[in-house]
């Protein structure tokens, strides 16, 4: 009794906490807010929200069962299917998860101000992200691990199976060509950061090497040796800078360095996975759990001010980093930090292998995304503490606020947020570059916000070493993402054909992988092509595109666990996912049409192609821009065409579960529910000696 | 006091060295033991290659 009135009492003052931090983040107007609110309010929201709406779901919507054997206690065969505890299995999920997105969706939505893509990060993720990747982890769990694409199939039919793995093909392509983007931008005109992040290539490797010819599966030992070795490429990076000839061998513009992110995809995906993906995987989990660990460190230990204001005018469509109304972007952009439809894929396949109970569920699936949706929010403020004038000269691309410095300037000032040409000299050369203006794509915006953090806390003097740390750092797991995305896109296509030409199937053959590779990275590399010769950058397409897909996907997730919960009998609990369904489908679709049909060029593909024709036609375009107009007008139809495939694979998917939901409601027959029949555990007894 | 630091130090090590799959080899050899004793046992960089080959066979890192 006494403990319970003393757990209402907790309860309520994280309640009255986090409301005062919620409303006050939402109400200030004017003064300058503190981002150890920002902090307090993901805490609390989190807290309360894992505390009674996952616990209610857990209990009685899912019905979770302690006495229930897992697959991993059934089919235990020491290497996927393995018994683990619940806190390693968190480590690993939340490795896994945790990617470049939610740091660069945040990065970039701040064009709008910090309170709408902040509240969203927070309202998705408990309502939508943590509830996807908690039933589709269960849902999994429930059915021997098995993907999100053969649940589709099974409890739905073919076409959500067929939808399924398109969308997820098609994603990953897109997903990779944003990341490159991201990494070429970082690297443009760049000598310290692109010899940092090439260096990366012969760590990993020797790191490799390490763990496979030396000391066989000493990870521990090998990371370590890579992780000296990263550090000290930073640091060598700024002694080539300063080498007159040698910074030019590493100083370059966009185009070539994209050519050597391609051709390095390529060799990567070629290439036995314990020479480069296994060793950099291993690094940049460490680098990523360890940045991590120290930016939230630095964050609560500094409290920086927030100088962006609540919201900015840009909510009306006309941001100059990416075109369009708050609504839906915001929600499109945001992406990974609130909902993303990846991390089905990982909560269905690998993690149920591990799972010792299902009591674990919540704390993995839900718990898993709501640190994850934490990260986007330290992004959040790390674009943010930035003066909002240096957020939008880093951020705008020279296409939207005018080629010169000076130019430059005088836009973003003229927006109302004033900077000078000194103080963003200053920065650049603070920060060790030769300039910060126009460098899209989130890296160098959220590298100069880490490094004024990580300055603050640990020392002004470090600043250009933390700003190519945190360049590092982000470069390392995009192309982590990069090796590994290309890899599964392979391997699906080597699926693909193999029904139609068998030797096409066998993964090892060696043909088979060149030819297949070769697809894949032609596909991604076409779209990061066409994003660096954009004169708008590239991003501004790209990104909203990947946000598109990726919620599509979650869409696709909530379909198929919302067609399991109608089928089990539970159709008044239903709207767990129903409502966060409908949501996606609302903003995705809306976004589509709006890139279809907006006659704003920024925004409207179509728009984009027609105005970018006529004025070809009519020979206003300065020679080298004509030069790639053709191309730019091509893709943009293109684009368009994607965006309108993609709505249409969700509409198929959402009327198929609707179809197969009011079957089963009337009585009709449909797919019967994949669930494996219940077996007692017996590791109970033996889990609490242990 | 000295013991129980100590055997925290432990723990967080077992920890880590679970986390990363440091210990991997080890429970291995220990799954085979209990599973097919019968069975010949892979040698430690035989059994590494074969697991990061396994591993990274599908989606296992996210965006």
């Amino acid at each position: 009794m006494k403990t319970n009135f003393f757990s209402l009492l907790t309860w309520l003052g994280v309640a009255v906490l986090g409301a005062a931090a919620v409303g006050g983040i939402a109400l200030n107007r004017g003064e300058s807010i503190n981002a150890i609110w920002f902090v307090t309010a993901a805490l609390c929201v989190y807290a309360i929200a894992y505390r009674f709406y996952a616990a209610w779901i857990a209990a009685t919507v899912l019905s979770i069962d302690a006495t229930r054997a897992t697959p991993a206690e059934r089919l235990n065969n020491g290497h996927d299917f393995v018994p683990t505890n619940r806190w390693i299995v968190f480590g690993h999920h939340f490795a896994a998860i945790a990617g470049p997105g939610p740091l660069i969706g945040p990065t970039l939505a701040a064009q709008f101000g910090y309170l709408p893509g902040t509240l969203w990060i927070l309202i998705g993720a408990v309502l939508g992200g943590c509830v996807q990747d908690m039933v589709t982890l269960f849902f999994s769990t429930r059915r021997d691990g098995r993907s999100l694409g053969q649940m589709a199939r099974d409890e739905l039919g073919n076409i959500g199976g067929i939808a399924a793995l398109i969308a997820t093909f098609l994603i990953m392509i897109i997903l990779i060509a944003v990341l490159g983007l991201v990494v070429v931008n970082a690297m443009k005109h760049s000598p310290w950061a692109t010899s940092t992040v090439a260096a990366t290539i012969p760590i990993a490797m020797l790191v490799g090497l390490y763990m496979y010819k030396l000391r066989p599966g000493r990870v521990l030992e090998g990371s370590a040796l890579g992780l000296i070795l990263l550090l000290l490429a930073v640091a060598g990076g700024g002694w080539v800078d300063q080498q007159a000839g040698l910074r030019e061998l590493f100083n370059h513009p966009g185009l070539p360095l994209a050519f050597g992110v391609i051709i390095y995809g390529f060799a990567a995906a070629i290439l036995p996975v314990w020479l480069l993906l296994a060793p950099r995987d291993y690094l940049s989990t460490f680098m990523k759990l360890g940045t991590i660990i120290l930016l939230a460190l630095a964050i609560v230990w500094l409290r920086p001010d927030i100088k962006m204001p609540a919201l900015t005018q840009f909510i009306d469509g006309t941001g100059p980093i990416f075109g369009g109304k708050l609504f839906p972007f915001v929600f499109i952009t945001i992406a990974c930090g609130a909902i993303s439809g990846f991390h089905s894929l990982i909560a269905s396949g690998t993690t149920p292998k591990l799972l010792t109970n299902e009591r674990d569920i919540r704390m993995i699936g839900y718990g898993g995304m709501a640190l994850e949706s934490m990260v986007a929010v330290m992004a959040m403020i790390a674009a943010t503490v930035l003066d909002p004038g240096v957020y939008f000269a880093i951020n705008s691309p020279a296409g939207m606020v005018g080629k010169t410095a000076v130019e430059a300037v005088a836009t973003i000032s003229g927006w109302g947020f004033p900077v000078t040409v000194e103080q963003m000299s200053l920065l650049a050369q603070q920060m060790g570059e030769a300039t910060l203006f126009a460098r899209t794509g989130g890296a160098p915006s959220l590298a100069v916000g880490m490094a004024s953090i990580f300055g603050s806390a640990f020392g002004d003097h470090l600043l250009a070493l933390w700003y190519h740390f945190a360049i590092m750092f982000e470069a390392l797991f995009i192309l982590t993402t990069l090796d590994a995305g290309t890899r599964v896109g392979r391997f699906m296509l080597q699926d693909l054909l193999g029904n139609v030409w068998k030797p096409m199937g066998q993964t090892s053959w060696y043909p088979s992988v060149l030819f297949t590779s070769a697809v894949v990275v032609a596909a991604w590399g076409y779209f990061l092509y066409i994003g660096v010769i954009d004169p708008n950058g590239g991003v501004n397409i790209l990104w909203p595109l990947f946000g598109i897909a990726n919620q599509i996907l979650a869409a696709i997730a909530l379909c198929v666990a919302t067609g399991i919960l109608v089928k089990s009998g539970k159709l008044k609990y239903a709207w767990i996912t129903a409502l966060p369904l409908t949501w996606l489908v609302i903003i995705t679709s809306t976004a589509t049409w709006e890139k279809l049909t907006s006659s704003d060029p920024r925004v409207g593909f179509l728009a984009a192609a027609n105005s970018l024709s006529d004025k070809l036609a009519a020979g206003v375009l300065p020679p080298e821009k004509a030069a790639v107009a053709p191309q730019l007008i091509f893709n943009q139809q293109l684009d368009a065409v994607l965006a309108l495939f993609f709505a249409v694979l969700l509409w198929l998917i959402v009327l198929d579960m609707l179809r197969v939901c009011s079957r089963h409601l009337s009585g009709k027959q449909v797919p019967p529910l994949s669930e494996v029949p219940h077996y007692p555990t017996r590791l109970e007894e033996a889990w609490e000696r242990d | 006091m000295g013991t129980r630091l100590n055997n925290l130090l432990r723990n967080l090590w077992r920890i880590v060295r679970r986390l990363s799959g440091d210990d991997g080899y080890e429970r291995y050899l220990a799954h085979h033991a209990a599973a097919h004793p019968d069975q010949p046992v892979l040698s430690r960089r035989a059994w590494f290659a074969q697991q990061q080959q396994r591993k990274w066979s599908g989606v296992k890192r996210c965006c």
